[in-house]
């Protein structure tokens, strides 16, 4: 007991849920993370049991308007003159289900998303009275409804019919006419809107208010004319509009890119990160049959709470793109891998200290520039990679557009000052010094190192997934992977470790860059590494000090990675 | 396209907006004073009201389309408010209305409110104007009038016609 004390004191209030105590803290965090009082849904939440709701989302100002998170609960009696709170005959404290003030006898319900807890509160979470409330609320929610599931792009992952199936009735008793409001109406650039499936939640006009701070949504017209609307004439266009079509319940805001084009239950979800900037956001890859459908922000609090940019959700078009390399190149044409590495491993060993220079990508992974580092060190090679900077806005978008800058410095291939060594490349492929230049990611002929000085190297060896100046004028043309075609991890601007996993598999001869790497590097330098991505991972975070000094482990990173210190 | 504002109405404003401890809680008076000025909410109104009280357009958008007595159109120099409720309808209302419609060459049974080309009047239906012993009723501009017949409508119209 006394050491429980030490702890810092959560004050706490005990409630019932479903007959059973629960102790719930008094206060939680809301959407901005400022304690308020605990609500019955949280307390239920706590509690195992997950009370629907539309309009409620925990990152977001609470509204209250969807009505789908009534619960039927009993207060505590007040006390009386006497100054002692009323008791059953067993002395045990008495509690007063609510109910209607015009109609005793009818139970009255209270939306748990608004209604914070009362010590001594008891919830009904699973009572006949609260599954009536649910019932009468979807049917109200589902009168206007087009009901047009079948053509719906939120279908199997709509809340209305989950809701549906788990809550509702069986049977529509609706007999009259729908009322019909616009379809398909262009809301913004990338947004589709069914203002007939639309259910008024409000969550999208919260989020653009609140969350990115553009005022651009309302509700227009009146009672069942109501529609979701931005201002005539200036459309719903900021960099987080998309993340509408995540939060909508239903299927009423599509995104126009993945609007029609891929049934949800197909998709197969696999956990992978955003590459558009720094920030490294946490992403859910949706693929079919080898070819990448969508991202989906994925939930992460330390780096981007539930949200992505529109301009980093877009950006997986180059994935599947016809261009891709994929066929390995040699000297004399196409080449095997065996043959290929066989023979990149006998020129490098031949390869004097000083004659060899790398440019590394820092759009690569901690994995694979660590192991171009180790090739580095053996011939006390120049190394740098491509700064590639842009403006950083107020929410998620960093400055920095490579996914791992902050990698590629604390592993050590290139400086704070990104790309500061390009120049002294170019000075040694010009004096001769340096013959051999390894290419990972990048085309260096628009950083400095033109086809001219390409051209004077003995050994051009590069790595790349699409086409370009570099790649054409390669000795040796490695095919690599995108990151949704092989496992990995990033370090993001502020230090987080994060990991992604493998969507889908590389066509052709392409090969993940690190088990090429792993190779090399075991043919040249003698060292023995790991021919698996855990046991790399393990081995770098012993070597590069930041990671160790965080302790870091493939196992420990989890879903949402880890923080080293920068 | 930016509203010109009278200095009078801009002062008017300025005082209305004054009253309220947040600017946006002034949002429907300060409507109502350019209603009153313009006749109707223009867009460019909406837009100078949003600017006016520090807010995006569609936070005034909202409000002009949920009331249906602030206008989005002009409804034209004179607006005939023919009252419909219960005693103005017994005692004859929608025929003054269909004759009133008839006269200006409008539809009568055409929904909300209908302009003449000219632009001098506007003809529709209200609720109760509180005067339900002396149906029927109607209103022209903020002129009331009682006991309309068809042949009073028509005397009561000429004041309007120049």
């Amino acid at each position: 007991m006394a050491a429980k004390r030490t702890e810092p004191a959560v004050e706490t209030v005990t409630v019932k849920v479903d007959g059973c105590a629960v102790e719930v803290p008094r206060t939680m965090p809301n959407w901005q993370g400022k304690p308020e009082p605990t609500t019955v849904l949280q307390a239920c939440k706590q509690a195992g049991i997950e009370i629907p709701h539309y309009c409620y989302h925990p990152k977001m100002p609470v509204a209250g308007n969807c009505r789908m998170c009534l619960v039927h609960v009993a207060m505590p009696g007040r006390p009386g003159p006497d100054g002692k709170a009323p008791t059953n005959e067993d002395g045990s404290p008495k509690v007063f289900p609510m109910q209607l003030p015009y109609e005793p006898g009818t139970p009255r319900g209270v939306i748990g998303c608004a209604t914070g807890i009362v010590p001594g509160m008891e919830i009904y979470a699973s009572s006949p009275e609260t599954k009536e409330m649910r019932k009468a609320v979807l049917e109200s929610l589902l009168i206007n409804h087009p009901l047009d599931c079948p053509i719906c792009d939120q279908a199997g992952e709509c809340k209305l019919q989950e809701y549906s199936v788990d809550h509702g009735q069986p049977e529509s008793r609706f007999a009259e006419v729908k009322v019909h409001k616009p379809k398909a109406v262009d809301l913004g650039p990338r947004i589709t809107l069914d203002a007939e499936r639309c259910m008024l939640c409000t969550r999208c006009i919260r989020f653009t208010a609140s969350v990115v701070g553009d005022d651009a949504l309302g509700i227009v017209n009146r009672g069942s004319y109501n529609a979701i609307s931005s201002y005539p004439g200036q459309p719903f266009d900021n960099n987080y509009t998309l993340n509408t079509v995540d939060i909508c319940p239903v299927g009423a805001l599509t995104s126009d890119d993945f609007r029609f084009q891929m049934r949800v239950w197909f998709l197969k979800e696999t956990k992978s990160l955003c590459t558009g900037c720094g920030t490294g956001c946490n992403t859910v890859i949706g693929s079919r049959e080898n070819r990448m459908y969508r991202y989906e922000p994925r939930q992460n609090d330390a780096v981007n709470s539930c949200w992505m940019c529109d301009a980093g959700r877009l950006d997986y078009k180059w994935i599947g793109r016809d261009d891709r390399l994929g066929k390995l190149h040699g000297p004399r044409g196409n080449t095997t891998w065996p043959s290929a590495l066989r023979e990149i491993s006998g020129h490098l060993a031949k390869a004097a200290e000083g004659s060899v220079a790398i440019v590394a990508s820092a759009r690569q992974t901690n994995e694979e520039l660590f192991l171009l580092n180790k090739l580095a060190k053996r011939y006390k090679a120049l190394t740098d990679s491509v700064p590639r900077n842009g403006e950083a806005d107020h929410l998620l978008v960093a400055g920095d557009r490579n996914p791992n800058t902050t990698g590629a410095q604390l592993i050590g291939v290139t400086t704070q000052r990104v790309g500061s060594k390009l120049s002294a490349i170019v000075k040694g492929i010009v004096s001769g010094k340096i013959m051999t230049l390894i290419v990972y990611g990048e085309d260096v002929t628009q950083h400095g190192i033109d086809a001219k000085l390409l051209g004077k190297l003995k050994m051009l060896i590069v790595s790349d997934i699409l086409p370009n100046a570099t790649t054409r004028k390669a000795d040796y043309l490695l095919p690599g992977c995108s990151h949704a075609e092989k496992r990995g991890t990033f370090t993001n601007v502020k230090g987080r470790v994060q990991k992604f996993t493998k969507a889908l598999e590389p066509s052709g001869d392409a090969m993940p860059e690190w088990e090429v790497l792993h190779e090399l590097v075991h043919n040249v330098t003698g060292l023995d590494g790991f021919n698996s991505i855990e046991g790399l991972f393990n081995q770098m975070a012993d070597e590069v000090k930041a990671f160790k000094a965080a302790g870091l482990t493939w196992a420990s990173l989890g879903d949402n990675g880890a923080d080293v210190k920068l | 396209m930016s509203l010109e504002v009278p200095k009078k109405l801009e002062r008017e404003i300025n005082r209305l907006v004054k009253n309220y401890p947040e600017k946006r809680s002034a949002s429907l008076m300060v409507l109502h004073a350019l209603q009153e000025e313009f006749g109707y909410i223009s867009t460019e109104a909406e837009e100078w009201a949003a600017a006016r009280l520090e807010l995006k357009s569609i936070n005034i958008h909202e409000l002009v389309t949920f009331y249906p007595m602030l206008r989005q159109q002009d409804p034209g120099r004179t607006v005939v408010r023919v009252c419909r409720t219960l005693s103005c309808a017994l005692a004859g209302s929608a025929k003054l209305h269909g004759h009133i419609c008839k006269r200006l060459g409008l539809d009568a049974d055409a929904p909300g409110l209908q302009r003449t080309k000219d632009g001098k009047y506007g003809v529709e239906y209200a609720e109760c104007l509180a005067s339900c012993g002396t149906g029927p009723v109607m209103m022209c501009n903020d002129d009331f009038y009682e006991n309309v017949s068809n042949d009073g409508a028509d005397e009561i119209l000429k004041k309007y016609d120049e």
